[in-house]
């Protein structure tokens, strides 16, 4: 086993333009676990994963990678260690299967480096490992929504990075298929050992498949650490505004989130 | 074998790429045959190793550079209309759309009348200062606005800059007798005034176009799954985009230079190969290089044919090729980003 890839998030104060979103962020990200963003529209989530991601400068701080600034670290050689799945990516039309998932080794290619087994036998575990592989000579264009989400997976999964970043990979997914992702990213963290932090909108599926929540609220951390202990009636009223009723999740033994509303109660308030 | 298996196109690329390859030979070979003046095998022969005692010899000979510019001229735009279909996500791209050889060809006509200038040297600085202002403008104007580029921005403004400088060409030419007759037989596009030392002149930029566009093929891949897929795959978006850009401008405005503006090779050849080889840049770079030689080859031997014993523009016979076909890629169901 490789020794784990540090992720640091230093003093970090980020945004678009003149408009600051993110302020004075400090995280380390847990290696070789699963890391939840979670937190109210427009509360940063999405922002800080891009910083995170260094699809975005920030004005102040920096995003340390074992403790190197990403933001200056050469964006080839750190495409080997981060990789990363925007929110609904679209494919070029016509593409397949099997091109994409094979675009994801670009990182592990020079200018004139060829083709090699190595990569065959990336693209064939990252296509096994999301079951794709039965889809290889597919256009990306005629799948479902969950094929496509898979693939899409496979691709990052292609480049074998020690992180991978995702935001918000379940959207548009039905409920089967936001399972199916997320259960995906749980065997990969498990066999792999990849450190996986990702944007999640679903509170109790992100409670029951993270190892650490990060719950935000306007643009700052509010809490971090387990789910046990930031799903709590009162964290998740001050970062989402909402009174509700934890109980543990019957399936799984996480926390899990009863929204309470102003109406269909069976006892009143 | 897996890997050809993860990475195969609708046909064998190699085989559809010789097949190709021999249909351009066969199409050189006919440009060099086919003109007002019917000629012999021998007089071809002849001419070839460069006798010239008989007329049929002479007309070969004036075939001869015409040819070799429609060649170089055809891939220059096939290729530069794949590189701004991919830079710009946008299946409508060409080097003509986008306005950017009617840039080239506005800075050449001002040169002509405002500067007396007639050499061709300085026509392709113009020319290809004129693509690369054009191409920047029409790259400003569509960022401009809320959010970043988008394909519809990037053709409207494109459409909207063309038609602007298509004008602004026309009052400059119009009450200039003196180069009205020049100007208009350029602006038409054509390879019939070709010489070796006029294609020799544009060869150098060309060059570098081509070896740029080698450079970024890999890397545009990357760039067609978006910018933050690119990014997340190290890829240096802004970096290739330039490049890419660049090249696509070196290309489209050294070839407009000495044929002036020549129109939807650069949007149907790209379209064309894509069907034919898939998506992936590397292959579809080539195709379309060759892939727009052979049309302006056979534009320019229809053009010789059709109005015999006149001659027909290279521009105009792309024209009434392109723009039928314009209209299918429009009216496609499928048309959507690249």
């Amino acid at each position: 086993m490789t020794l784990k890839h540090q992720l640091i998030l230093d003093n970090l104060t980020a945004g678009y333009r003149d408009k600051t979103i993110l302020k004075n962020i400090n995280i380390d990200i847990s290696p070789g676990q699963i890391t939840s963003i979670i937190g109210a529209n427009a509360c940063g989530k999405s922002t800080l994963l891009r910083t995170m991601s260094r699809l975005l400068t920030p004005y102040k701080g920096q995003v340390l990678l074992d403790g190197k600034s990403i933001h200056n670290a050469p964006t080839r050689q750190l495409a080997q260690t981060l990789g990363l799945l925007p929110q609904s990516p679209i494919a070029p039309e016509g593409i397949t299967v099997g091109d994409l998932v094979s675009r994801g080794r670009h990182p592990h290619h020079g200018l004139m480096s060829r083709w090699s087994k190595t990569d065959d036998e990336a693209v064939a575990k990252a296509l096994e490992t999301t079951k794709t592989t039965e889809l290889l000579d597919r256009e990306v264009d005629e799948l479902s929504g969950g094929q496509r989400q898979r693939v899409w997976i496979a691709m990052a999964l292609a480049q074998e990075t020690d992180i991978l970043l995702l935001d918000e990979p379940t959207t548009f997914l039905d409920v089967a298929h936001q399972i199916e992702v997320l259960d995906l990213l749980v065997e990969l963290n498990q066999s792999r050992g990849t450190t996986i932090v990702l944007v999640l909108h679903d509170l109790n599926l992100a409670s029951r498949y993270s190892d650490q929540l990060i719950a935000m609220q306007q643009g700052q951390i509010f809490a971090s650490g387990t789910p046990e202990l930031v799903v709590t009636e009162d964290i998740i009223h001050t970062v989402f505004g909402l009174h509700s009723h934890i109980i543990s999740d019957p399936i799984s033994g996480a926390p899990m989130v009863l929204p309470i509303g102003r109406h269909k109660r069976v006892t009143s308030p | 074998m897996i890997r050809t298996r993860f990475r195969k196109g609708p046909v064998t690329r190699p085989i559809a790429l010789v097949i190709l390859f021999v249909i351009l030979i066969a199409l050189c070979f006919s440009s060099i045959a086919i003109g007002t003046r019917n000629v012999s095998w021998q007089e071809i022969l002849g001419a070839l190793q460069g006798q010239m005692n008989t007329m049929g010899e002479a007309a070969v000979t004036m075939r001869l550079p015409r040819t070799v510019l429609a060649v170089v001229a055809g891939s220059a735009l096939g290729l530069s209309g794949a590189l701004m279909q991919s830079v710009t996500r946008n299946p409508l791209a060409d080097p003509g759309i986008l306005g950017v050889n009617i840039g080239a060809a506005f800075f050449v006509v001002i040169g002509l009348a405002w500067f007396g200038i007639n050499q061709l040297q300085s026509y392709v600085w113009l020319a290809i200062l004129g693509a690369g202002i054009t191409a920047i403008f029409v790259y400003f104007i569509s960022s401009l606005g809320l959010g970043r580029p988008t394909p519809l921005k990037f053709a409207l403004a494109g459409a909207a800059t063309s038609a602007a400088l298509s004008s602004f060409t026309v009052a400059v030419v119009l009450p200039r007798n003196d180069i009205a007759g020049g100007a208009n037989s350029w602006q038409m596009g054509g390879v019939g005034g070709a010489t070796f030392d006029s294609i020799q002149l544009v060869l150098p930029f060309l060059l570098i176009g081509f070896l740029m566009s080698a450079v970024v093929a890999k890397k545009l891949n990357s760039l067609a799954l978006g910018d933050d897929v690119a990014a997340g795959l190290g890829e240096n978006v802004a970096w290739t985009r330039g490049i890419a850009w660049l090249s696509a401008v070196l290309l489209c405005g050294a070839t407009t230079a000495i044929c002036g503006p020549i129109g939807f090779v650069g949007l149907v050849i790209p379209h064309l190969c894509r069907l034919l080889v898939g998506v992936d840049n590397r292959w579809l770079l080539v195709f379309s290089a060759l892939g727009g030689a052979c049309l302006l080859l056979i534009a320019d031997i229809t053009g010789r044919i059709i109005s015999r014993p006149s001659e027909l523009s290279v521009g105009v016979v792309t024209a009434f090729i392109g723009a039928p076909f314009f209209i299918w890629i429009v009216r496609r169901q499928r048309v959507k980003e690249l």
